[in-house]
């Protein structure tokens, strides 16, 4: 077991295509780091940097202390979860678990032991006999799994395993990689674009927008305090409310003087969940108060998202409990106390103030 | 499950097959037909008159030691040109799905030669290899090696196998890359990290799964070198020297149309049939068991 660490890698493709620019962080021995970001923001190419499936341009990776960037795949003793799973077709389920430790010349009655042990945590016992093509999407999923753990690697990289799975499966496979991940106690890295999932695995979350990383930390505090307004939006569904505002504008909607918010203005942000429809039109004390016209209601049962539209036109979401909500066409006032507001620079990429 | 189409006109479907069974007919099942009926029949030498002899013809065949010898020569001939082609199509198939810079103009290089007709295939063998005008005859007998595939029973047979071997090699080569495209990358990738290196990787994962492509091109290069080899070898040795090159197929030209026997010819070309077919029942038979859908 090892940590992962990066320092200042960079990809860059044949045509000047910068996939990766200059990425460091390091992932201790024993966390769960999720990579998280759009399609297209370099993830899944770091991912298969870290691997050795892909050539590093220029910075250091190195796992257990090693620097691994002209070692081979087969030499790096990691393990990789594929998107679609890549299970040997022709080989049935106990030999595409063998495969790796045949490779590495384990003693055969050693082999034995350590397939059946990974088969009987992945409850995948019956099936050692299958060949891939007679397993259901999760069944293939396990088997998977099986192949990464029964190495016993220095990490395992995960890349979207289950966004082929259906949403059912999804939650329940992803309870049970968190469950197997903390037994093991292996370093992971884990590839997805799916916040929720993110959220949910991470010790360790670093969130990727093109090719960079806008925001390390645990989820809680990511979600509770994101750096840029790319991060805000990202992280927490439905996204943050985004408001771009002058000092005097901040003034008419945000009561008190103490929010601060400089003279060429910011943007200021409020998650759905934390604004309230006031009913009586009272403001609470140094929050704002945004007067809407509801444009729809969404009623998903255990909470209703109003959406609504300020006057000067910036559209808004407010979360609200139970299923009590206005009718489209409504005037409401929505209205979130002053510790709940994030403010970010102009141009989004900078945290100001708390 | 197959749909079953239902007709409720009884002559449409008929229609419909017609031409196929058309084609079949006209060119395979008449001339087969009147292949077996000639293979019972006796002609004097002026074709004034003509017997029925019943297996006479056969008789005659499986009686002659030379008969045999060109069975041998065409079984050694088919093996070789069906290995040598298959294992340099595959070779280079490995080779050019390599992400290279000119994949392109490589791939597109190495498909010319099917495009060569088999007769001239041959005559461009046999500039190189000529024992007095070849430029590659020149360098071997240089290099202090023997070589005349004019009187050299072997060196003949070395020189066929080439020609025909080469000329096949294009066609293994475009399905092999077809088929090496058609393995996820994913697959070979999970097992570079699973530590296997490229050439157990090959073995042990690639290989596997191209094995239907390989039967299948198997099938296709025996028939090839039984059947489509005619040209090459009527371009370059016709059958010669004392007949080292002698296929079945060349006999059945070399005996009916030379020779005149038409009855005996027919008879060879009975059994020709039956010898592809037997092949390649055994080939399904018994290698398909061990081929990965």
């Amino acid at each position: 077991m090892a940590g992962v660490k990066l320092e200042e890698v960079r990809k860059v493709y044949a045509g000047n295509v910068e996939a990766v620019k200059g990425v460091s962080f390091e992932v201790p021995d024993g966390h769960f780091c999720v990579l998280v970001g759009p399609s297209g923001c370099g993830k899944s190419t770091l991912l298969r940097m870290i691997a050795g499936l892909e050539t590093t341009t220029s910075g250091v990776i190195s796992i257990g202390g090693e620097v691994v960037n002209h070692v081979e795949p087969s030499e790096r003793d990691i393990a990789m979860v594929f998107q679609n799973y890549a299970l040997y077709p022709h080989m049935n389920v106990y030999n595409n678990l063998a495969y790796g430790l045949r490779n590495r010349r384990t003693p055969k009655p050693e082999i034995d032991q350590r397939v059946r042990e990974a088969a009987r945590i992945l409850e995948i016992e019956p099936l050692l006999a299958r060949k891939p093509r007679e397993l259901s999407g999760g069944q293939r999923q396990r088997v998977a799994m099986g192949r990464a753990i029964v190495r016993k690697p220095k990490a395992f990289l995960f890349d979207e395993p289950l966004s082929n799975l259906d949403a059912k499966l999804r939650v329940s496979m992803r309870v049970e990689i968190k469950k197997l991940q903390r037994s093991l106690g292996t370093t992971s890295i884990y590839v997805t674009h799916d916040q929720l999932e993110a959220m949910t695995l991470a010790d360790m979350l670093v969130v990727m927008n093109v090719g960079r990383v806008e925001q390390i930390g645990p989820p809680l505090e990511i979600y509770e305090r994101p750096a840029t307004t790319f991060v805000a939006a990202f992280i927490g569904a439905p996204p943050m409310n985004l408001l771009r505002m002058k000092a005097q504008e901040a003034a008419a909607l945000i009561d008190g003087a103490a929010i601060g918010i400089p003279e060429d203005g910011a943007i200021v942000g409020v998650r759905p969940e934390d604004l309230s429809l006031s009913t009586d039109g009272s403001q609470p004390a140094g929050g704002i108060t945004l007067g809407l016209i509801v444009n729809a209601v969404e009623r998903v049962g255990p909470e209703t998202f109003v959406y609504g539209s300020v006057e000067r036109g910036d559209d808004i979401i407010v979360r609200v409990p139970g299923q009590d909500a206005p009718g489209a066409g409504e005037r409401v006032v929505a209205v979130a106390r002053r510790e709940k507001l994030h403010r970010f620079s102009t141009d989004g990429s900078r945290r100001l103030g708390d | 499950m197959h749909k079953r189409a239902v007709f409720n006109n009884r002559i449409l479907p008929f229609a419909l097959l017609a031409p196929q069974i058309l084609v079949v007919v006209v060119f395979f099942y008449w001339p087969a037909g009147q292949a077996v009926w000639q293979s019972f029949l006796l002609q004097d030498a002026f074709g004034l008159a003509t017997d029925f002899v019943w297996f006479e013809n056969y008789a005659y065949l499986f009686a002659d030691p030379a008969y045999y010898d060109t069975i041998w020569n065409t079984l050694i001939f088919s093996a070789l040109v069906a290995v040598i082609s298959l294992s340099s199509a595959l070779l280079l198939a490995v080779m050019a799905d390599k992400p290279l810079r000119a994949a392109g103009v490589y791939r597109t290089l190495l498909i010319w030669p099917y495009a060569v007709a088999p007769a001239v295939a041959g005559v461009l063998w046999i500039f190189m290899l000529h024992p007095s005008l070849g430029m590659v005859a020149r360098g071997i007998k240089a290099l202090g090696f023997s070589w005349n595939p004019l009187l050299d029973g072997t060196d003949a047979m070395t020189m066929v196998v080439l020609a025909a071997a080469w000329k096949q090699i294009s066609y293994n080569f475009l399905f092999f890359l077809a088929g090496l495209a058609a393995i996820p990358r994913s697959i070979v990738e999970a097992a570079a990290i699973d530590g296997a290196r490229p050439t157990r990787r090959f073995w042990t994962i690639v290989f596997p799964l191209l094995t239907p492509t390989a039967f299948f091109l198997l099938v296709v290069n025996i028939v090839y070198a039984f059947f489509d080899t005619f040209g090459v070898i009527d371009a370059m040795t016709q059958g010669g020297p004392a007949k080292a090159t002698e296929t079945l197929v060349y006999k059945v030209y070399a005996d009916g149309r030379l020779g005149g026997d038409l009855g005996g010819s027919a008879a060879q070309s009975v059994i020709l049939m039956m010898i592809v077919i037997a092949l390649t029942s055994i080939q399904f038979r018994y290698i398909e068991r061990r081929v990965n859908y």
